[in-house]
Parts: structure tokens; C-alpha cells; sequence
């Protein structure tokens, strides 16, 4: 697999091309400002980009607004973006063109080191991953309102789980129940919510994220 | 009906005037219900308001006059004056300031020009005495009170007296008096000889008390101008007055932010500086066992992880209190975006800026907007909010509103007393409407000045 990294501390680049070379991952160039990243997703199309939103030369949202720039032009090219902080408005922004390939997560992540692992394969597969806390606050914005407050609690973990793009084995080591049970709750939270069920993994993550976007 | 509409004339007395359609049911009587209501009710108010002036002005200003020069008298002579000059000033101010309120009938504002008092000064002391006689306004209120007498007086008969006059010739009472006494007249005519003399009372009295009516409004108007050329606050008190109260902003300015520098020390010290010294602890023992006993080297390693993520969680709260990254990404209308996202209940967000503000100025304005969404939130019991910002004529306007249970009391929350004292430091003002049962609307406003949309970078890491 193939990567372009695009991070300004040299610290964290050279941390992250570490790890990912550690699981086998090739890093084919690792940026250090906004300018430069564009020209280097193109002319790589690498597996996955792994992009810090804050960069230089003006250090606001510069990755974000590249990667949204760069699926653009090439269309469901996997990116997972990384931030010391997540706002709900970027995660809507990227998923808004609704190809999936698309990873936001805090930068605390990394150090869970084999989960990041697994989220940038996810991502380099076209699916969707999300931060809990950007998923955390997705649910409770309506809370108790109609319809998620029809939900049951164990429901409601396996829905959140859900928008953060785990599978049914995830969900379910996570959860300690069987990969059964598991079916059996998003069954249900389909039907509760009026969402026509999915069996595409990366499909079901975006149906569930535009729906509660959508809330 | 009519139906009237209030129209305050540039520069000169407010009067109310009549618009909008007629409605086709409503019929002479309502009609004419209408115009006495909307034109003749607040000119005559008016008139009234003019003799009070004139009694005020003709009884108190001369008395106050006279007392005034002899306590001057006193002080060379028996020295009482030393004592009796400040408690007869004392009484001018008073005299004073009820003309100021006076000059707000006609929307003419005079604001107190008189410096503060100093502490521990009573009537008699030397520094009460230097106090009221060093301060130019005194001076100009004893100068005002001879022509302020004057003018209040002429100006405040003429408004009262040329309405009543034309109303005495509008009841015909001239008439009835002439039948009874033989001798007295109404306005051209003196005696009331002939029937068509007397015939003419009528419409001279609708002449004279058309225009006494409308003239009173100016009348009084002109008065409070005048008054202002005295009792207003001279170029140099209004930049004193400036100065004074730069000071308090600034220092509760300096306050607010001496008192938050400690909180973030003590949110660093106790946060994420003592969880970085277990970690090193952690890891640095897991380095010992390694080689001895790998099972709790791995258990220390993974303490040590989660220690880390804890720390990153505290210092990420901590960032966002002090400027949230989304503010310096993303300016205000992004900022309020993502704050409206992370509140847990529907925000409408209307947010309209040609440019951007300066920074401290955004960052007042939306810890200002998130604490009044957070108010809604926690105490409105409120499903909708909205907030509105606009730039309008150098003032950055917000408004956040909710369709809560009202009864919200800036006095008794801190929070919007925090927002309060941080826009005075920008001379911003917060105003909170909330009566009981809803809605809830705070309207905030910063004079600012907004720079092109293309903004300069803030500085700051990744």
C-alpha cells in the first residue's frame, strides 16, 4: 500500500512514517505545508492520504480545504485527516460528496497504533471512519427528541458504533455479543429509523452519517 | 382605522404623524378618533410639558440664582460660604439634572457632564469645596441659570398659553364672558361689540389653537437645545468622562485575564503537566522490567497510553477555551457554525460579514455567542435557537434568540456578566430581553472595524 503523508511537525511526520512503515505501509512522499500536497496526490494517486488539517503557510485549515480540492478532481481518492481537535462542520464538509474513502479522526488516535492501522486500510478501501467524538456529538444533538430516543441504549452503542465505521465482528468484539446479536440490533435500528437496510459495509457507515447529519 | 406611525424628525422635536390607509368600515367617527389620538393628544402633552418647564425655570432657577451669589458673597465676608456654596450647588445640580430629563421630551440628550465625587468629602471640607469649584461645570450651570430661566420661561409660556388660548376661543367662552361682564374680548376684536365679532371667535380660536398645538413641540424643542449649550458636557468633560471609563474597562479587563492566566496554570499544573510526570514514571519503570518481568511492562505501557490520551483530552479543552482553533480557521461565521453543531438542540445560523473582524474582537464575540447558546441550552428548556450576525454602519450586531421559557436575568448569571464586562473592554453592549414565558433574545453590539475577506494568517502550529 501506498501513502502520502502531509504534516508540518517534523516530529509527528517522521513518527507517522515510522509506524506505517513498521505494518509494511510505503510511504511514497511525506509533505510539510498546504501547496505542496496537491501536486503530490496527483501525481501519486497513492492508496491513502494521511493529512494534518492545520497547515503551513497559513496554518488554519489548509489540509482539509486540500483534500476536499483533491477529491474533486479525483473523485473518491482515499483520504483520513487528522487534527488535535474535530468539529463536527469538517466531518459534514468532507462526507458531503458521499463517495466514502474519507477517515477524520483526532490525532490522540494514532497511539491506539493498531487501530490507526486498521482505519487507514478502511479508509484506502473506500470505506468511512469517524472520530467517536465527532459521532458522540451526532447523537446527542437529539438525544431524547424523536426518533433516536426510540432507540434502546444497547441500540444506540451499536448505531454509534456504526457511524464510526466498525464492522459486525468490531462491533461485536467490542460489545462482547455475537457477530448475530449484532445483525439482529442494526436490523432493528434500520426499521426504528425508516432506513432501507444495507448489507455493503461502507454503504451502511454513510447511510448512517448522512442520516444523523441530517437530524 | 388609521393607523398611526411614529416618525422622530431629524434634529428636531419628535412629533407623530399620520400613514397608511384608511380602512373602509371605520367611518368619520373612528377617523376622527384617529387623528385626535395620533396628532392632537401628544402636542397637547407637549404644551403642558411647556408650563411645567416655564414654572420650573421661572420659580427654582431664580431662587437657586439668588442663593448661589450670596453664598459666593458669604465667602469672603464670614467665610459660611465656604460650607453653604457646595450644598447650594448641590441643589443647582439637582435643578440641573431635572432639566436634563426635561430636554429627553423632545429626544434632545444631555448627558451629566460633572466629574466624580472624591471619596470622603462632606459638605464644609476643603476638598469638597475645591472639588465643586474646579469643575467648569458648575460654573456653566450658574451661567445657565439666568438665561436657562429665561428661555424656559418665554419658550415654556408660549407652548402652554397659545394652545389654551385658542381652545378658550374653540369653546366660545370669550363670548359667554363678554354677555356677562359687557366688556371683553378675543383676539382681534377687544370689546366683543357686534354678533359678527362674536361669530368670528369660533374660527379664530380653531387658527390659534391649530398652530399653538403645533407649534409647542418646537417650542419646547428649541428650549432644550438651548439647555444643552450649558448643560451638556463640554468636548473636554466628554474625553474626561472617555478616560474614566477606558479605566474601568481596562482594569476589569486586566482582571478577567489575570484571573484566567491562573486558572490555565492551574488547569496545566494540575492537568496535563502531572499526568506527563506518571507517564515518564510509567514508562520509565516499564523500561526497567522489560527484560525481568514483560507481562507488567506491557501493563505499565498501556497505563502509560492512556495516561497520554487523557493529558491530550485536558490540553484540547484547555486550547479551546482560550481560542478555539475552529475561530482561527474558520473566522466567526464557521466558528458559530460548528458551535451550533455541537449544541444539543436545532440553531438556525444567519451569519453575514463582509470581512473579518480583528482577532480579539471575533474571539469576544463568539465567547459571547457560545455563552448565550449554552444559557439557552442549559436554562431555556428552548427546541429552537438562532443566531444573527450582521455588520452594519461599523457595529458588529448579534442577536441569539431562543423560543424558550424566558426569565432570564443577566444580573444573577455570571457567565453573561462575564460577556458584558468582556465587550465593554471594545466599548460593546449586551442588552438581554427575556420576559416570562419566552422568548429569550440577547442582542450584542461591537463597534469594529472588518478587514478584507481575504484575511491575514493567524499564527500557529499543526
Amino acid at each position: 500500500m501506498r501513502v502520502v503523508i502531509a504534516e508540518d511537525l517534523a516530529l509527528l511526520r517522521d513518527g507517522l512514517t515510522r509506524l506505517l512503515k513498521a505494518f509494511d505501509i510505503e510511504v511514497v512522499e511525506a509533505v510539510d505545508n498546504g501547496p505542496a500536497l496537491l501536486p503530490a496526490l496527483v501525481n501519486h494517486k497513492p492508496d491513502v492520504a494521511v493529512v494534518d488539517v492545520r497547515l503551513p503557510p497559513t496554518f488554519t485549515d489548509e489540509g482539509l480545504q486540500a483534500a476536499i480540492a483533491v477529491r474533486a478532481q479525483v473523485p473518491g481518492l482515499p483520504i483520513l485527516v487528522l487534527s488535535q481537535h474535530v468539529e463536527q462542520l469538517y466531518a459534514r464538509e468532507l462526507l458531503s460528496d458521499r463517495r466514502g474513502g474519507v477517515g477524520y479522526l483526532l490525532k490522540d488516535r494514532v497511539s491506539n497504533v493498531g487501530q490507526f492501522i486498521d482505519a487507514v486500510r478502511q479508509v484506502a478501501a473506500g470505506g468511512t471512519v469517524m472520530d467517536p467524538e465527532v459521532v458522540a456529538q451526532l447523537l446527542a444533538r437529539r438525544a431524547t427528541g424523536e426518533p433516536l430516543g426510540a432507540l434502546t441504549a444497547r441500540e444506540r452503542e451499536v448505531l454509534g458504533l456504526m457511524a464510526e465505521g466498525r464492522s459486525n465482528a468490531a462491533i461485536a468484539g467490542r460489545l462482547f455479543i455475537t457477530e448475530k446479536a449484532v445483525s439482529k440490533h442494526i436490523n432493528n435500528i434500520f426499521a426504528k429509523l425508516g432506513m432501507p437496510p444495507s448489507d455493503d459495509d461502507n454503504r451502511r457507515v454513510l447511510a448512517v452519517l448522512t442520516y444523523l447529519n441530517a437530524l | 382605522m388609521t393607523q398611526g406611525c411614529h416618525v422622530a424628525s431629524h434634529g428636531g422635536p419628535s412629533t407623530t404623524v399620520l400613514a397608511g390607509p384608511v380602512d373602509h368600515n371605520g367611518g368619520v367617527k373612528s377617523q376622527l378618533w384617529a387623528v385626535a389620538r395620533d396628532m392632537i393628544r401628544p402636542r397637547f402633552v407637549r404644551a403642558l410639558q411647556g408650563l411645567v418647564i416655564a414654572l420650573f425655570s421661572l420659580t427654582a432657577n431664580i431662587a437657586l440664582f439668588a442663593l448661589a451669589v450670596a453664598s459666593l458673597a458669604l465667602i469672603p465676608v464670614v467665610g459660611l460660604g465656604f460650607a453653604m456654596f457646595p450644598a447650594v450647588m448641590e441643589a443647582v445640580r439637582w435643578r440641573a439634572e431635572i432639566q436634563r430629563r426635561f430636554a429627553r421630551w423632545s429626544d434632545v440628550d444631555i448627558p451629566s457632564p460633572y466629574r466624580p465625587p472624591p471619596h470622603d468629602a462632606p459638605i464644609g471640607s476643603w476638598r469638597r469645596f475645591r472639588w465643586v469649584a474646579s469643575d467648569p461645570a458648575t460654573w456653566r450651570d450658574l451661567a445657565w441659570l439666568i438665561p436657562g430661566a429665561i428661555s424656559g420661561g418665554v419658550l415654556g409660556l408660549v407652548a402652554f398659553s397659545i394652545p389654551v388660548y385658542g381652545l378658550e376661543g374653540v369653546l366660545l367662552v370669550p363670548v359667554l364672558v363678554a354677555l356677562l361682564t359687557d366688556w371683553y374680548g378675543y383676539g382681534l376684536f377687544w370689546p366683543l361689540d357686534t354678533v359678527g365679532e362674536a361669530l368670528l371667535v369660533l374660527p379664530q380660536g380653531v387658527i390659534l389653537l391649530s398652530l399653538g398645538l403645533s407649534a409647542a413641540p418646537w417650542l419646547v424643542w428649541l428650549n432644550a437645545e438651548f439647555d444643552r449649550l450649558f448643560l451638556g458636557p463640554t468636548q473636554t468633560a466628554q474625553l474626561r468622562q472617555r478616560v474614566e471609563r477606558l479605566t474601568v474597562t481596562r482594569a476589569d479587563i486586566f482582571d478577567a485575564q489575570a484571573a484566567e492566566l491562573r486558572r490555565i496554570e492551574r488547569d496545566l499544573h494540575d492537568g496535563a503537566q502531572a499526568r506527563l510526570v506518571s507517564l515518564s514514571m510509567n514508562i520509565g519503570l516499564a523500561e526497567e522490567l522489560l527484560r525481568r518481568d514483560p507481562a507488567a511492562a506491557e501493563q505499565l505501557l498501556a497505563e502509560a497510553r492512556e495516561s497520554s490520551g487523557h493529558a491530550l483530552t485536558e490540553l484540547r479543552s484547555l486550547v479551546r477555551g482560550i481560542h478555539p482553533p475552529v475561530l482561527a480557521e474558520r473566522g466567526l461565521e464557521g466558528a458559530v457554525q460548528a458551535l451550533a453543531l455541537a449544541t444539543p438542540m436545532k440553531v438556525d445560523v444567519d451569519v453575514a460579514l463582509p470581512g473579518r473582524p480583528e482577532t480579539p474582537v471575533e474571539s469576544a464575540a463568539y465567547f459571547a455567542v457560545a455563552e448565550a447558546l449554552a444559557n439557552a441550552a442549559k436554562h431555556s428548556g428552548a427546541r429552537v435557537a438562532w443566531v444573527k450576525m450582521a455588520y452594519h454602519a461599523g457595529k458588529l450586531r448579534t442577536t441569539v434568540g431562543d423560543n424558550g421559557s424566558g426569565g432570564a436575568d443577566p444580573a444573577r448569571g455570571s457567565g453573561l456578566r462575564g460577556i458584558e464586562r468582556r465587550l465593554a473592554a471594545f466599548d460593546g453592549t449586551m442588552v438581554v430581553s427575556s420576559p416570562p414565558g419566552g422568548p429569550t433574545v440577547v442582542t450584542m453590539e461591537l463597534p469594529c472595524v472588518l478587514s478584507s475577506p481575504k484575511t491575514s494568517p493567524s499564527s500557529g502550529t499543526g
